[in-house]
């Protein structure tokens, strides 16, 4: 127990050396700092995956360990691409409103500046006018400020109601569902504010950073991302490591207990809530800008049921495990998906990727549930030489989030 | 009887310029040659009634060949004839309707009458179609009054009335009548009695007559308003309407110059740079819209610009004025009686509104609980989370519209698809229950993800066999059309037929889980699994056919809604929270909390769409945020099971 | 005994029409042994779930200390922090966690997210917890998960974690099911001794493992109290005789 954190918890050290060594690896090959052996595109595709596995630690946090499947922290994430996006957007606009005004006999005035922005911006819903959430998009620090804040606030409003009347379980991930829903229905209407359907786009061109090459700009975010993702499993790990780490997964296994242990349960799960909701929406303000658009689709509930998914083929309830799983899957998925995956010439039938990964996915997630519990995290355990307690498969307590027995690391 | 008819238009018309006698047609047209010739909207219309009124028996097929530029003039001797295209050149008719041979093109000239002599003609020839023998015809003349009515309609209508044999076609030209009345007719104590005279009434061509009477548009005066102006009400600038709206009314009105928009002045200045400077001020400095203005207060003194008004002059010229919501209908005593009609029909039409609505309701309310029943069985009661119960309501929907490939009659195919689609899906919830959902019985978070895993599969399998586009289920033609009350209240077939299938499946359920064996062993299992099973009971086997029955009535969902909705890939999904908030909002394991769940969601999803018709998205996320909300209240539900049964 | 530490007035209680608590009336002292017993359906349960707050009384009074504090408005883990401490009759200890985790998470000391985020053990917290893991003969067994332990060894853990919160008031309910004779003495032992310095409630069946805690005695039945005093006196009570053998 005296021990230090890192001599505890040696599986920090080894993700940040690999980390730091894939980083390494990958800026050696880009364009813009190394040998040129991938592309730019995919260096956004691993940057975009990074992002990707640092909502799933969040994930990997809130059901993992604290047993709550939220079905919304897509919705988080993409909330804070839009908050980001809202600047990005705004400052682009402005840059190229000011060149297009700088030809005119009269310098131009404020108001007609942002006249010009919000007619740029929203001429494609059929409005000349910034509504007022976008107040604050002509400020880099306040919106990012908002990236926080917006998630974090609406995460804790509707922890502090769904857990403040006790809805546990399949109920709260309904719930969250409904949550990440309406959400993305509030945004799908033209008069949102955030341009309907259309959603934000050029994200990937970045205000003042006009004459940086793409190339630069795509390694730079990689690296953001990676330190991102370092960051904050360090932090988790810490978090999950002490005695906070213990009353939350106490809290998965059988929450009752905890209450009279004297811990208010609520408070913890809104907690690992809330700070969950920031973490994704920090992921999705590093991702979206080297996606170059974000829409309301990107809220829609089967989003967050991926994440999950990505959490569960990993491994839950260990950190890496949720890193391995959503890399794994979606560097696969875009694979199958993007076409680069041969067909299979079944002589009657050609099984085209495009088409059947999602059946792929979805039966071999089927399996992972029903076979392999552990998810990918597990072999980890083999080779360790650690074996299950293989004693029934109970759960290891009465919360529907509890682990199984065989799901537990030894 | 037609004669009478033909006598009565004659008296009417003998008021008219032309002393008309029963002359023949061919007298008539060729008396105003001149006028026929060269005919045109001002002059020709004394020569059509008195041709209308001949009481020629060729009258009416001679106006009609005219308006057709059926009507021709032998360049020979000048007669009119009625000609038709045969071959290269015409067939004459002569206007007594004797065959009068044919004529080569370059003989005859075409008479070519324009849109506003058309007019008259079709206005003249109605009254010869109101009284046709052909009672169709008749029909046809007041559908086309009733659409496009105009004051020259009223004479040969009401003359019309007192020779109609149709007791039903003459209650309509009575009604039409009444209506044209009160629009048209030149008698103001007249036109008051047919408002009132329609006291009680709410129909839609009523209102469509009574809104035109008090149609106001906003006039700008200075002073008083001219002479007869029926006022409606007086508008207050800054309260009623804008400063900006008034003084836009002033500007149309001609009595005030235009504003300076900000465009003008910026047009202005930038004219008016003389060395980087305007009056003055530097072209840099010129960036505030109080520099700009400052800048063209300078030019203006200067006099090289016109003077632009303030906004305090705006405001004040906006005082010194009158602005009035003005009647287009000049009688004040019509637009009173049209108003206060108009004000008892809005309150009844509220009322029937509502009626409207609650139909709606209802029926949103009997398709969600149809999508939802299943899963009252599966969810509901064995505490089963399927999130594939979307994926068999597309099943269901596509078994229906495989059925109809093969069988082309609808109503047969319907009968076959609805069992049909139940074994589909039956078979599928089983198969699934033995293979996956029987593994994770205690670990709902496990089998929701699961059934994930099979929904995405299946959704994307109905994509492969089945491809992206809309699939069309057809209903059969007996369920097509609707039951309409009045022209507000009305319910369609489809919705009606739903309703009843959703009643149906609830007697169906209430019978099989109180009043049969499987029902008492399906309470017992879920209730106590060990005790069951020593009693005798299979779980396994009660489990099984449990589940294949909630699915199998997804199954069944999928048809009836499929018959109203697009049978895409995505069908399921789309229902599928709204499922669960039915069954979590109405309380788990109760069927009626689910009925009270779907009674409750789609009455709320219709009163929003009501409050905001123009955003049925914007209803939608309302619906879930109250639906949360109302979970706070009462998070087991409306029908909610209390004590120690319930659980944690 | 001076004042009362817990007095529970006039609550009732009722389930879907079926009255499991009646106008029960019921206090204790600060340093009192105190055993209850009834037949099945009694209320015992559900007495103690409404003095920790996880039922609501329909009416009735609970009233806690000196400063007569009402539990009724006091969530279940604000009653387990102002020092009623409960033993449940399954031993429920957090199966996936070590012996030392498990009695750290009981150990007495600020419970809110952010006090318990920056918390790290010290030394004398590290005693501590060997010196319960010794009191409830675990010593050997701290970084063994607690779910690899015996039956009356999980029922130790959870007594060690009891202690652990040092509550004022205990509530155990059967705490010798599934134990050994031995284990039965020491238990019987540990509460006399807990006894001298805080309130103790024993819910118990066993008229052997009462005759030995020597203490007060109240007979619950159907949800209201039948009969109050030691055991001798309430074994002698012809209505208790009844409930418990039958006419």
């Amino acid at each position: 127990m005296t021990r230090t954190f890192l001599a505890r918890n040696p599986s920090v050290l080894w993700f940040l050396l690999a980390l730091a060594l894939f980083t390494l690896a990958i800026t050696l090959m880009s364009e813009a700092y190394g040998a040129a052996l991938v592309s730019t595109s995919f260096v956004k595709t691993l940057g975009k995956t990074l992002c990707l596995c640092l909502v799933a630690l969040a994930m990997d946090l809130v059901w993992g360990y604290v047993g709550i499947l939220s079905l919304g922290h897509m919705a988080f994430f993409a909330l804070g691409g839009y908050m980001i996006g809202m600047w990005l957007m705004y400052a682009r606009t402005e840059e190229i409103v000011i060149a297009a005004m700088a030809n005119e006999a009269l310098p131009a005035t404020a108001e007609e500046i942002r006249q010009g922005i919000a007619t740029q911006i929203f001429g494609v819903v059929g409005a000349s006018e910034l509504p007022p959430i976008w107040a604050f998009a002509h400020s880099l620090p306040m919106q990012l400020a908002l990236v926080v804040l917006v998630p974090g606030l609406l995460a804790l409003v509707f922890g502090w109601l769904a857990f403040r009347s006790r809805v546990t379980g399949v109920y709260l991930s309904i719930l969250t569902q409904a949550m990440t829903l309406a959400a993305a229905l509030y945004l799908f209407q033209n008069d949102s504010g955030l341009r309907g359907n259309n959603g934000l786009s050029g994200l990937q061109n970045i205000p003042g950073l006009g004459d940086v090459p793409q190339a630069d700009l795509s390694i730079w975010f990689f690296w953001a991302s990676a330190l991102g993702l370092g960051a904050v499993y360090v932090g988790l790990a810490w978090v999950v490591s002490g005695k906070f780490g213990s009353v939350i997964r106490a809290i998965r296994d059988d929450e009752q207990r905890v209450r009279f242990l004297g811990y208010s349960v609520e408070a913890y799960k809104l907690f690992v809530f809330t700070l969950t909701a920031v973490i994704a929406a920090i992921a999705g303000a590093l991702y979206y800008p080297q996606a170059g658009i974000i829409n309301p689709a990107e809220l829609a509930p089967i989003a967050s049921i991926y994440l999950a998914v990505w959490v569960a083929i990993g491994g839950r309830g260990r950190l890496y495990g949720a890193v391995i799983g959503a890399a794994f899957v979606s560097l696969l998925s875009s694979w199958f998906t993007g076409g680069r995956a041969p067909s299979i010439n079944l002589g009657v039938y050609t099984v085209n990727w495009v088409d059947w990964w999602q059946i792929l996915l979805g039966l071999s997630f089927v399996l992972v549930t029903l076979f392999a519990p552990k998810g990918i995290g597990g072999l980890f355990d083999l080779l360790q030489g650690l074996r299950a307690p293989n004693r029934h498969g109970d759960p290891m307590g009465p919360g529907d989030g509890a682990l199984m027995e065989k799901e537990a690391v030894e | 009887m037609r004669a009478l008819a033909a006598a009565i238009f004659a008296a009417l018309l003998l008021l008219s310029p032309l002393a008309a006698q029963a002359q023949t047609a061919a007298d008539i047209l060729t008396a105003n040659r001149a006028l026929v010739e060269k005919s045109s909207r001002q002059t020709i219309g004394p020569v059509i009634e008195t041709l209308a009124a001949s009481g020629d028996p060729q009258a009416a097929a001679i106006l009609s060949a005219w308006a057709d530029k059926g009507l021709g003039i032998r360049k020979s001797d000048g007669a009119f004839l009625l000609i038709s295209a045969s071959g290269a050149g015409y067939a004459l008719t002569s206007l007594d309707g004797s065959d009068a041979g044919t004529a080569p093109k370059s003989d005859i000239t075409e008479l070519r009458p324009n849109a506003g002599v058309r007019g008259l003609i079709a206005t003249a020839l109605v009254q010869f179609q109101l009284s046709d023998p052909d009672r169709s015809q008749r029909e046809a003349a007041l559908t086309a009054i009733a659409r496009d009515a105009s004051p020259d309609h009223l004479a040969p209508l009401r003359a019309s009335i007192p020779g109609e044999p149709d007791a039903v076609l003459r209650a309509q030209k009575q009604r039409l009548e009444r209506l044209l009345t009160l629009r048209f007719d030149p008698d103001s104590a007249a036109r008051v009695a047919a408002i009132e005279s329609f006291s009680g009434d709410m129909g839609l061509d009523l209102r469509a007559a009574l809104n035109p009477l008090v149609a106001t548009t906003v006039m700008a005066v200075a002073g008083d308003p001219p002479a007869g102006t029926n006022i409606a009400r007086t508008l207050r600038p800054g309260t009623d309407l804008t400063t900006d709206e008034a003084y836009a009314l002033l500007v149309a009105a001609g009595l005030a110059p235009a504003r300076l928009t900000r465009v003008d002045l910026k047009a202005a200045l930038a004219a008016n740079i003389v060395d980087g400077k305007v009056a003055g001020t530097p072209v840099a400095s010129l960036n505030t819209p109080e520099s700009r203005d400052r800048a063209y207060d300078a030019l203006e003194s200067a006099g090289r610009v016109p003077a632009a008004a303030t906004d305090a002059e705006a405001a004040a010229a906006a005082a010194a004025h009158r602005f009035l919501a003005v009647y287009a209908e000049p009688d004040p005593a019509v637009t009173t009686a049209a108003k206060d009609l108009l004000d008892s029909i809005e309150l009844k039409l509220a009322t029937m509104q509502a009626a409207d609505l609650a139909l709606d309701a209802l029926s949103l309310a009997s398709i969600y609980f149809l999508a939802a029943i299943g899963l009252a069985i599966t969810f509901g009661v064995m505490r089963v989370i399927n999130m594939a119960h979307g994926e068999f309501i597309m099943m269901g929907a596509y078994t229906g519209y495989v059925v109809q490939q093969i069988v082309p009659n609808y109503t047969l195919s319907i009968l076959i698809a609805l069992p049909l689609a139940f074994a589909v899906t039956f078979a599928a919830g089983v198969a699934m229950e033995r293979l996956v959902i029987r593994h994770l019985y205690k670990r709902p978070l496990e089998t929701l993800l699961a059934t994930f895993g099979i929904s995405i599969a299946l959704q994307q399998l109905a994509k492969n066999i089945f491809g992206t586009q809309a699939r069309p289920l057809t209903a059969p033609s007996w369920l097509d059309g609707a039951l309409v009350f009045n022209d507000i209240v009305g319910i369609s077939y489809i919705r009606i037929a739903i309703f009843v299938l959703a009643l149906v499946f609830l007697g169906v359920f209430l019978w099989l889980m109180k009043r049969t064996r499987l029902g008492l062993e399906v309470r017992a299992v879920t209730q106590n699994p060990t005790m069951a099973a020593s009693m005798g009971i299979n779980p396994d086997r009660i489990n099984m056919l449990t589940f294949g029955l909630g699915s199998g009535i997804a199954g069944i969902a999928g048809v009836a809604i499929g018959l109203f909705a697009k049978v895409t890939s995505e069908l399921g999904s789309d229902y599928i929270v709204q499922s669960f908030m039915t069954v979590v909002v109405g309380g788990v394991g109760n069927i009626w909390g689910s009925l009270a769940g779907a009674v409750m969601i789609g009455t709320l999803q219709k009163g929003i769409e009501w409050l905001n018709p123009s955003n049925t998205l914007a209803a939608q996320t309302y619906m879930i945020l109250f639906i949360i909300l109302f979970i706070q209240v009462r998070p087991r539900g409306i029908i909610a099971l209390k004590g120690r049964a319930a659980g944690d | 005994m001076s004042g009362t530490l817990l007095e529970v007035s006039g609550v009732s209680v009722t389930f879907d029409g079926f009255r499991a608590i009646n106008n029960l009336s019921f206090a204790i002292g600060p340093a009192e042994l105190r055993a209850i017993i009834g037949p099945n359906g009694a209320g015992k349960t559900t007495f103690m779930d409404i003095v920790t707050g996880k039922t609501r009384p329909d009416e009735g009074k609970v009233v806690w200390g000196e400063m007569a504090q009402s539990l009724l408005r006091l969530s279940e883990a604000q009653i387990a922090r102002i020092g009623i401490g409960r033993k449940f009759q399954r031993p429920t200890v957090f199966e996936d966690q070590t012996v030392t985790e498990n009695l750290t998470m009981a150990l007495k000391a600020p419970r809110s997210p952010f006090a318990v985020l920056g918390w790290r053990a010290r030394p004398a917290d590290m005693t501590r917890v060997r010196d319960l893991a010794a009191e409830v003969g675990l010593a050997d067994e701290l970084p063994r998960k607690a779910g690899e332990l015996s039956h009356g060894q999980k029922q130790w853990l959870e007594i060690g974690m009891l202690l652990a919160q040092e509550p004022k008031l205990l509530l155990v309910d059967e705490p010798a099911a599934g134990m050994t004779l031995a284990e039965r003495e020491h238990t019987t032992a540990l509460l006399v001794e807990l006894a001298k310095t805080r309130a103790v409630v024993v819910v118990e069946h066993d008229m052997d493992f009462l005759r030995r805690l020597n203490c007060r005695v109240t007979v619950l039945h159907e949800g209201s109290v039948l009969a109050e005093g030691s055991l001798d006196h309430v074994t002698s009570n012809p209505q208790v005789i009844e409930v418990y053998l039958g006419r």
